[in-house]
């Protein structure tokens, strides 16, 4: 036993170095899709204080209708633009339907209407979508669906050109993100507005105009995440549950920060394919990925509570 | 007028701190236990009991265990199905190994099970708070659950993976399994319920209670004033999952007959959570009352359309119905965040002025 768990794991992993690889760009590739819906979740905690839950039903919703739309013979790329158009109309009727009635309530009841958004837009998503499956239009987007093979130490690595693909589409929406918070003034306002509310206020910065920003962002970004993940895995409701894999992120990276949920994402992407390969096949039967990276998030706020890069929560009575 | 509390004096502060100070209070919960006992277990057909009366007390039940934890103690919990399963589970192991126990008993001590698991999973909270500590309990949620598929024991190693409810008869009457009577559930989940109900009000009132909503509210004032955090959350985190745990026995066993892992999944646990919200977080009346709501809004609405004869798929039903329930869920929070409790507070209130509101 002691030799299946401290021994055996060490030895599969030096014996075929080109399939640790493997299930290293595997953890890699959702780690990215992991931090880049934290991302989301970070954006609008930072400037809202809002935990949103519905992040991950956004990111459905986006490809449902990016795939409905080109479904319905509009062009690739005229349907992406008007998936846009619908994330700017979903986000303003959300801040002006939902939060705004609800500015200054406890975070719990503003935790709570964004469960209740998800659970309308899931409602209205199997509605005008139906329920079933759906396959991504990675072809019409132009998304190359090759794979390109390595051969590290005489074995075999397999990376898909999607993959490859969403990982640097990813890494620029990151970069713009940085560049638009730390150097323009809408982001320097959205940081304000995390900061200091009342101060952000007294100098002019609108509340309205800043959430409906961030949650168009957080729209942008659902849809990118959606284009991916859908490639990968095909767009239905399932995809909501890689929701639930961000929240274990940003537990692990603090809830204001940026770096945090994507170092974050990508540790936790990675060290669960290990986990699950490595020792929860052989020993525990498999299927670890839905608990891991939890138990991992809770063993590491044990030890450090404000995450691995979150503001240091300092209480003097 | 018919709730004029005037001319109702105390002379002893035992009579103030009664349970129900005011004569009305008592009147009309009386009436309710009326209907409760009495009347809708006349009237009621077997839908009625199947789709609404023992679903609303049994979400009741597990609501109020999360009341407990979310609302007096404030501690944020998502796991609570996972700790219902833990109770099904051990309600149904403790069955099946000595057959011979009274199942009322073994439903009542499956509780302990859970309060065990969620004493265990409750120590995060002496470190972390908020959001946090709500991610951390959805460890438990889908440790909890995975268990449930992959230890075989735990389910008596039967092919399906599912716990089946065997016929359990006490005093001669089926109480549980395929061959009980609604009737007879219905009753056995209502004293356990009424009973439960008494144990958390009291409990909340008293000292216990007390130290609970201090953590909640200055967790450092309250340790500052001689309350030991960790006894407060861990005594919540045993007591709230005590009673979740015993109403997911009465899940299984009274209701659904049947469980598959999946059952516990998290929107059970966002179910327990709206219920516990849209009623009203600390309170024990918002349980009842975001039961009813919850609960009785898909019947109705399930049952709407062939009232009226506009006919829709059933699966379309079921996709308006979620939408319905997500729109209904914002609706609330945004006229009363603090729930339906505190409506019937507000009510109360004008009701005892009325009709002369100076």
């Amino acid at each position: 036993m002691l030799n299946q768990i401290f021994v055996a794991p060490f030895v599969d992993m030096f014996a075929a170095p080109d399939f640790l690889l493997q299930v290293l760009w595997e953890g890699l590739v959702s780690g990215i899709l992991y931090a880049l819906i934290a991302l989301g979740f970070v954006l609008i905690f930072r400037s809202s204080r809002i935990f949103n839950f519905a992040q991950g039903i956004m990111v459905v919703f986006a490809a449902l209708t990016l795939v409905g739309l080109y479904e319905m013979g509009v062009p690739a790329w005229v349907s992406v633009v008007l998936t846009l158009g619908v994330m700017f109309i979903l986000a303003v009727s959300i801040e002006k339907i939902v939060l705004r009635p609800l500015v200054g309530q406890p975070d719990i009841i503003l935790f709570m209407a964004t469960i209740g958004i998800t659970l309308f837009l899931i409602g209205l998503g199997e509605i005008i979508f139906g329920g079933e499956n759906k396959v991504m239009i990675t072809e019409a987007l132009g998304i190359p669906t090759g794979s390109v093979v390595f051969e590290p130490w005489g074995g075999l690595l397999i990376l898909e050109e999607k993959d490859i693909t969403a990982v640097g589409v990813a890494g620029m929406l990151v970069v713009a993100l940085l560049l638009f918070l730390n150097k323009t003034r809408m982001g320097r306002a959205i940081r304000a507005l995390g900061d200091d509310p009342q101060a952000a206020l007294s100098v002019g910065i609108s509340l309205q105009t800043i959430w409906v920003l961030v949650w168009f962002i957080a729209g942008i970004i659902a849809l990118v995440t959606g284009v991916a993940w859908g490639a990968r895995a095909g767009v239905s409701f399932a995809l909501e549950v890689i929701a639930y894999k961000a929240l274990p992120v940003l537990m692990l990276g603090g809830l204001e920060s940026i770096t945090g949920a994507i170092i974050g994402g990508l540790m936790i992407g990675m060290l669960e394919k290990l986990f699950e390969i490595y020792w929860g096949q052989p020993i525990l039967g498999g299927n670890t990925e839905t608990w891991f990276a939890f138990v991992l998030a809770l063993i590491v706020l044990l030890f450090r509570p404000q995450g691995l890069f979150g503001e240091k929560i300092i209480e003097r009575v | 007028m018919l709730y004029r509390t005037a001319g109702q004096f105390k002379t002893s502060y035992k009579a103030d701190q009664a349970l129900f100070p005011v004569k009305q209070d008592a009147i009309l919960l009386g009436v309710i236990l009326v209907f409760a006992w009495v009347v809708f277990p006349l009237a009621a057909s077997e839908f009625t009991f199947q789709t609404l009366l023992i679903p609303i007390l049994i979400y009741a039940l597990a609501a109020m265990g999360l009341n407990i934890l979310t609302g007096y103690a404030g501690q944020l919990s998502l796991g609570t199905a996972a700790f219902m399963g833990v109770g099904a589970y051990a309600c149904y192991k403790m069955v099946t190994l000595m057959p011979w126990m009274n199942p009322i008993v073994a439903i009542l001590l499956s509780g302990v099970f859970s309060a065990g698991v969620g004493v265990a999973f409750g120590i995060p909270s002496l470190r972390i708070k908020g959001f946090y500590l709500a991610i951390a309990t959805l460890a438990a949620q889908f440790f909890l659950v995975w268990l449930f598929e992959k230890w075989a024991w735990l389910y008596n190693y039967n092919a399906s993976g599912a716990i089946q409810v065997p016929n359990l008869e006490m005093f001669g009457v089926y109480v549980a399994g395929p061959q009980a009577d609604s009737l007879v559930q219905y009753y056995v989940v209502l004293a356990i319920v009424s009973v439960m109900t008494m144990l958390c009000i009291n409990l909340t009132r008293g000292t216990l209670g007390r130290t609970w909503k201090a953590t909640r509210d200055v967790d450092i004032a309250a340790e500052l004033i001689g309350i030991n955090l960790m006894k407060s959350k861990l005594t919540a985190f045993m007591v709230s999952s005590y009673i979740v745990g015993v109403a997911g026995a009465l899940f299984v066993f009274m209701w659904r007959g049947a469980a598959e892992p999946n059952l516990f999944d998290i929107p059970l646990s966002f179910r327990i959570l709206f219920i516990a919200i849209i009623g009203g977080l600390g309170s024990i009346l918002g349980n009842y009352l975001g039961a009813i709501l919850i609960v009785g809004l898909p019947v109705v609405l399930g049952t709407l359309p062939a009232a009226l004869g506009v006919p829709i798929a059933s699966s379309m039903v079921e996709h308006i119905n979620v939408m319905m329930v997500g729109a209904l869920i914002i609706f609330f929070l945004i006229i009363e965040p603090h729930g339906l409790a505190q409506l019937w507070r507000l009510i109360r209130e004008k009701l005892i002025i009325w009709p002369f509101p100076h």
